[in-house]
Order: C-alpha cells, then structure tokens, then sequence
C-alpha cells in the first residue's frame, strides 16, 4: 500500500476519486459506514476543488500513528482561495443559504479537517479517518 | 556509527551468556509473572527481540523510529498488545526492555572500557536507545487498553440498545441512558439494519429511560429519525416526560414532523392504525 | 454521451440508477426525466438507487430537485432502496431530503405511487334519488 496522487480536472476524476478512495479504505479495513462516509467526504471536497479552486490534486496517504492505522486526504489546489474560512465553515445547507461549499458537512463526517487558505494563494484541505 | 557496531559485536558474540543475564535480571526486577506467561516464552520473546536487535544496529543507526527499526518496534507492539489482554501492567512489559540495559552495559565496560570517553558516549547513547523502547512499550500498552476499553464500550452499548418487532412492520427502541454520539452511531446502524431486515415502516423511539434532553440529545434523536425516513420509515417518538416536553419547548427544538407521544402504548396504537391504513392503500 | 434509461410503466416512470454518477450524468437524467414527466404525463416517478454507495450533497440535491419538479408538473416521486450506510451519510452531511417520498424497495414504491394516485371519487349523495 503506498501513498498516491491523484488529478482532479475533470468531472471524470471526481468519480475516479471516490472509486480509489473506497478502494483504500477496504484496504484498511473500515466498516461500511466508515469506508461511505470517506468516501463522501472526499467527493465533496473533490468537486469544491473542481468547481471553486479550478482542478487541484488529491495527495493519498496511509497514516500510522504506531498503533492505529488511518487515510489522510490532502485536497490542493491553487485557486483563488477562501476569503471568509468561518463563513465557508458554517452550516450551508440547512440554514438553505450558504455557499455550498460542502466543506462543513465533509468535516463531520471525518475525525480531522484542516483547512488552508488564503486569497490569492490557492486551498488545501486534509482529512484524516482513523480505522 | 561506532557504538552500533561495537553493539553488534557485543550481541553476536555472547549471545547466549547475555539471554541468561537477561532474564535473570528480568526476574530480580520482579518483571516474570509466572501466572501468566511461561519462562520458555519470556526467553523465547527475548532471543527474537536480539536477533531484531543486532539486524537494525546493522543498519548503522540507532534511531528507534527509523525504518531500520520497524521489525523492532513491531515486535514491541505485538507484544505489548499481547500482554495488555493478559493483564500485565503497562511497567511489568517495560521492564522486559529496561533489564536488557545491565549485561549490556557490563560488556559495553569490558569492550570499550580502556576509553573512559568512549565509554560514556557509548553507555549514553544506547541508554537513549533503550529507554526510547522501553517507553515506546508503555505507550503501546496504554494504548492497547484504550482499544481494548473502547471495544468493551461498544459492546456494551450494542447490548444495550435493542431493536424489538413489536408487530408486523413496527419495531421498537427503548433507549436507556444517556444518548451521545456513539449510542446515536450504533442505534442508527442498528435500526436501519433491522428496517431493511424487518421491512418495517414505523419505528418507535422510546425516551423514557433517557434521562436528560438537551440540545445535543434532541438533534441525535432528530437525526435518528431523518435516517429511518430515507429508509421508507416513519419515527414515532414516546416515552416524553412533562419536564422534557418543557425543555424542548424552551429549546426551541423543532419536532414538528415527527409524532411524539407520552407513552409506548399510545405510540403502538397510532402505528397500528398508520399501519393498517398502508395495508388498505395496498389494496 | 451516456444517459440513464427511463423506463416507463403505465403512468409512471421508472429509473434505476446503477453506475457511480458524475455530476453531468446527474443533471443530464434530471432534464430527461423532466422532460419524459411532461411528454408522457406522468403521474409518477419511481428512483432505484439501491445500486448506489455514495450519495454526496450533490446527488442528494439532484434527487430533491427532481421531486420539486415532478411534482410541479403534477407527478409524485418516491426514492427507493437508499442503502443504511448511505442513509447514515446523508444525515450526518446534514441533508435530509424533507421533500423526497421514501420507500424500502421497489414493490413498496410501486405501492405508494399507485395509493398515491388513486382519485378519490366525491359521493354524490343526491345520485340514489
């Protein structure tokens, strides 16, 4: 099993994103509802990065903390970046405003979420899921 | 680096003396535990971590974290997970690491001793070497029993939270205790399992036995029944005590799309008749 | 260019979905079905996603849109077959899809659509004199 980089320029890769990342997660051993709600997660942040950064990459990294075992997604892209982080980080879809960034809704679903961004210099998001 | 070769050759040489004085060190720091691991395993253990010992020191370095280092730190972490099931205390499993430290420092004196310099630089840096392990087993332990503790919550929790066909396409849940994110997780599994199983299109969420109510407890229940509804569903939820009724009224929770009712009885027989209704549109 | 096939049954339509959708097949069955609501005058649309693993936010809107739609042009929706895993999912992103009829499988979506569009014909009480 070793790290991977995958492209996100297309609609196309945004599927090709959620059948590797599923696959990684079998690999790991993640219960069905764990494995669904990665894989959730990172067609979100996969599709922000298409339609909000302008195609990015997606960086695939086993993690091993010595005794647990997890997948870190790094979503990078260097678009325009995010101006307003707390406003982008609120909830979009229930308050039916919102940016839809998809961004608040992937962070539940993960156990960690970073998120980088500044205007003009590109984003980049990581999750973490540990099994 | 010269203290990992001087190493090797210590360890090739006398192997056997060194395993002897290794153990008996391990029993007279009280590290044997003859009730629960055999003395043939301990020495078994112990002739396995050399022989992963000398092949990382092959590799020049002596940074434990490095990759030349993984058969070592694996064999620690198994073990570590071992003895944590069988009941040996966190210090017990360091030990087996620390009482390695005498013989190998007496002949570290006997190699390198004409060097008064060397010498300290050697029993230094394989001092740093060994307690590194030594806490790197502790850690491993605690965090054995971390997973160990955690396995037993969700077990608990699943005994705790079952789902009962009340009638032909009617399940209940009596929850009890206190309902946070990791009960909500394994109810949420547990009745939708039983809904695809089952076929049921009503379940009731029975709060009685939950204690408390409060913003968070009230969106667990609220997310609970959005899923069993995505599932063909419906939620009744009964079992509401007046004082709940007032705080989630105070809460400002909506519950406007699902039906509550104050007791178990009330909620079966409007399922029933909801139930009756759907055989007839069947038809 | 791929399209998902409508199928139709009497007056409704049915829809399974089996592929992992990217999101211009998902607009692309939306127009369809709209369309084939409006050109069959469809009462009812039934979508199979029990094929389906992944249900991001953008599926789920696709989904409530087609149901908002549907039902301005006077037909009803029912989705069926969501899986546990997915239904889990869903709510955790925070999307409950409050205007979307639901149904366990299939038959009992069939079931609905036709309870659903059964007119209720008015007594004329004054009709036995």
């Amino acid at each position: 099993m070793t790290n991977e980089t995958l492209p996100i320029r297309s609609d196309n890769d945004v599927v090709m994103v959620r059948q590797r990342v599923r696959a990684r997660t079998v690999e790991l051993g993640f219960s069905l509802v764990d494995q669904t709600k990665m894989v959730t997660a990172a067609s979100e942040l996969a599709r922000n990065t298409l339609r909000y950064g302008g195609g990015g990459d997606l960086r695939v990294e086993l993690v091993d903390s010595g005794i647990r075992r997890g997948l870190r997604l790094s979503f990078i892209d260097q678009g325009p970046g995010i101006a307003d982080i707390d406003l982008a980080l609120t909830d979009g879809f229930t308050s039916g405003n919102g940016l839809g960034l998809g961004l608040s809704g992937a962070r539940r679903l993960v156990n960690e979420f970073e998120l980088e961004s500044k205007p003009g210099a590109g984003t980049r998001v990581t999750i973490t899921r540990w099994k | 680096m010269a203290t990992a070769e001087t190493l090797i050759t210590i360890l090739q040489k006398q192997q056997r003396e060194m395993l002897e004085e290794w153990f008996e060190e391990l029993s007279n720091m009280g590290g044997r535990r003859d009730d629960l691991v055999s003395a043939d395993e301990i020495k078994q253990h112990m002739q396995d971590f050399m022989g992963r010992l000398s092949a990382a020191l092959s590799g020049g370095a002596l940074d434990p974290n490095s990759n030349a280092w993984e058969p070592v730190r694996d064999q620690l972490a198994a073990m570590s997970r071992t003895r944590a099931r069988q009941g040996f205390s966190p210090r017990e499993t360091a030990l087996i690491v620390f009482s390695l430290k005498r013989t190998v420092f007496n002949r570290l004196r006997t190699a390198v001793g004409k060097d008064p310099a060397e010498l300290a630089d050697a029993i230094w840096e394989t001092s740093v070497l060994f307690d590194s392990l030594g806490l790197f087993t502790v850690e491993a332990t605690l965090r054995s029993r971390e997973e160990i503790i955690a396995r037993q919550q969700q077990e608990l929790l699943e005994l705790s939270t079952p789902v009962v066909e009340l009638w032909d396409g009617i399940l209940a849940l009596p929850m009890i205790g206190t309902l946070d994110s990791a009960r909500t997780q394994i109810v949420m599994e547990s009745l939708l399992q039983r809904i695809v199983e089952t076929g049921s299109t009503i379940a009731i969420l029975d709060i009685t036995g939950v204690p408390t109510v409060d913003t968070l407890v009230a969106q667990h229940l609220l997310k609970t029944v959005a899923a069993a509804r995505l599932m063909g569903a419906e939620c009744i939820i009964s079992g509401i005590r007046p004082q709940i009724a007032q705080t989630i009224v105070h809460l400002g929770v909506d519950l406007s799309d699902v039906i509550t009712k104050g007791t178990l009885a009330d909620a079966f027989r409007v399922a029933l008749s909801k139930t009756r209704t759907q055989i007839g549109e069947r038809r | 260019m791929e399209r998902i096939p409508i199928l139709r049954m009497g007056d409704s339509l049915l829809v399974t979905i089996q592929v992992d959708m990217h999101d211009r097949l998902a607009m692309t069955l939306q127009d369809d079905l709209t369309t084939a609501i409006s050109r069959n005058r469809s009462k009812g649309v039934l979508i199979d996603i029990s094929a389906l693993e992944i249900v991001d936010s953008f599926i789920g809107r696709v989904l409530a849109n087609i149901a908002a739609m549907s039902r301005v042009l006077d037909a009803e929706t029912v989705v069926v077959g969501m899986q546990p895993a997915v239904a889990i999912t869903l709510v955790e992103l925070g999307l409950s899809l409050p205007g979307v009829r639901t149904a366990l499988n299939v038959e009992r979506g069939i079931a609905m659509l036709s309870a659903l569009s059964t007119p209720v014909m008015p007594e004329n009480l004054l009709d036995d004199e």
